[in-house]
């Protein structure tokens, strides 16, 4: 039913005098739907790109002073994180390297470049990740000229997902201060309570590695009695939660290990930082 | 406001609510209600592309060719999806990470999708956008409903403030842990499409066949 609006509008564009079901019309109306859309998606996407990496960066920061227990809600989180120190490692030596900009590092996206990762033997992947990067930023937590503490990345596989967080640790490379999930896609409520702080805190004040130099840390089910034997090698799982507990106690043994931080804390221990 | 508008906007909220009557945009509702927080996000991302949606495709209705009008229909709700998806992780990043795929999901969203194809096509842009907030309120209306109970009673808060002192935080409270799974949202609607139409009998449908009544000598 053609309106007025549309005689109107035909004498000044030819083409909307066609009829509707023509083949040209069809296709003059798609293209110009097409690219006003792109247009409009393309001007917002970019003009909102730098607010987003922004946030993002934020939000990696604020996990990272999180987890260090430098943080509280309305901090100038780029003031706060002005006292950690980014430095890169090599896993495998466990040495510093300033192969790559430590600052501008992305150790996510370089678990998926094939001349930065490395595969991960099937039997030793704890975490169920299948690659790692060779390189892993440590954050160093500083008080002036002292390292009070290490913030090291890890993740792995809980049960619908990959969890990514921070351990903090303290500077003899053996007692956590805490450990913090910043992405993760578990069932809230169940396994999403890797976010309670109640259940957070109890990971303060735990240790690592056993008299015998290996990986202690666990996460057990029920939970650790006060003062029973090995308890500062435990945490309790949490409940209705078994997967991802799991899932939290092998990721740490896996980073924790031969594989991951193992031969710095070693020499973290044996030297200091 | 004249009449007309305010029945466009208010009839989606309880008498022909896209959710409760036309049963349309089950799965977000099921999926982003976990907390009154997201469920209020999305309720604003929805609304605002249903009217927006509507608003410019009756803008153009009078030229959309009859072969292609769905999927111009669709270019233009996918394009105005990405916008609040861009937007909401530009301005309230926590909320969309945990919205996460939520929000591209709307382009699926049948109530989107179905009042541009039987209102926008046939209207004016006014009143198209008009219907479009309408429908989005109705669609929100039952959101929040459905995040007040799960969030209240799977996690004792409401907008994350602690109401009900849950056992885990020391309180009294053993939190329902299935209002925290999908299907706690089928059971609050189910139930909730029940109350409506026990208070408005004229939305109950006509049974779609009859069971016949078999007595001791027919044969069926």
């Amino acid at each position: 039913m053609p309106n007025e609006n549309q005689e109107k509008k035909a004498s000044s564009l030819n083409f909307l005098a066609l009829s509707n079901d023509s083949t040209a019309k069809t296709f003059i109306m798609a293209t110009l739907v097409c690219l006003v859309c792109a247009v409009f998606v393309s001007v917002s996407a970019v003009a909102l790109k730098p607010l987003q990496i922004l946030n993002k960066e934020l939000d990696k920061k604020k996990n990272i002073l999180q987890v260090a227990g430098l943080y509280q809600d309305g901090d100038d989180i780029e003031a706060a994180f002005s006292k950690i120190e980014i430095k890169l490692i090599d896993l495998e030596t466990g040495e510093y390297t300033t192969e790559l900009d430590a600052a501008t590092y992305d150790e996510i996206k370089a678990a998926k470049d094939p001349t930065l990762n490395v595969q991960i033997p099937k039997e030793k992947d704890l975490g169920s990740i299948r690659m790692r990067p060779k390189l892993m930023p440590v954050y160093q937590v500083k008080d002036g000229d002292k390292v009070t503490q290490l913030i090291l990345p890890i993740n792995g596989y809980g049960l619908w997902s990959t969890l990514y967080g921070f351990l903090a640790v303290e500077n003899d490379g053996q007692t956590i201060v805490g450990l913090s999930y910043y992405q993760h896609a578990e069932t809230p409520g169940l396994g999403g309570e890797v976010d309670n702080p109640k259940w957070k805190s109890l990971w303060s004040g735990k240790k690592i590695y056993g008299p015998d130099g290996n990986v202690a840390i666990d996460v057990v089910k029920g939970s650790v009695a006060p003062g029973a034997k090995g308890g500062e090698f435990q945490v309790d799982g949490l409940a209705g939660a078994t997967l991802t507990s799991r899932g939290v106690g092998n990721m740490l043994k896996y980073w924790m290990g031969a594989e991951g931080y193992q031969q710095y804390l070693n020499k973290i221990q044996a030297n200091g930082v | 406001m004249s009449n007309e508008s305010k029945k466009i906007i208010l009839d989606p909220l309880i008498d022909n609510n896209p959710i409760g009557l036309q049963v349309l945009g089950i799965c977000s509702a099921l999926a982003v209600t976990t907390n009154l927080g997201t469920a209020l996000v999305m309720s604003l991302a929805l609304t605002s592309v249903c009217a927006c949606s509507n608003l410019s495709i009756s803008m153009i209705r009078n030229h959309v060719p009859g072969a292609i009008r769905i999927i111009v229909q669709m270019t233009i709700i996918a394009s105005l999806v990405i916008v609040v998806d861009q937007v909401l992780k530009a301005y309230v990043y926590d909320l969309s990470k945990q919205l996460s795929v939520f929000v591209g999901l709307i382009i699926t969203n049948c109530i989107v999708m179905g009042r541009a194809e039987a209102f926008a096509m046939k209207n004016p842009p006014g009143v198209s956008f008009l219907d479009g907030i309408g429908n989005g309120l109705g669609y929100s209306v039952v959101l929040i409903f459905v995040g007040v109970f799960r969030e209240l009673f799977g996690s004792g808060k409401l907008f994350g403030i602690e109401i009900l002192t849950t056992v885990n935080e020391g309180g009294w409270y053993v939190p329902n842990g299935l209002m925290l799974l999908p299907p706690s949202a089928f059971f609050i609607i189910g139930l909730m499409i029940w109350g409506i139409r026990a208070m408005r009998p004229a939305q109950v449908e006509a049974p779609d066949f009859k069971i016949k009544e078999v007595n001791g000598t027919e044969t069926i």
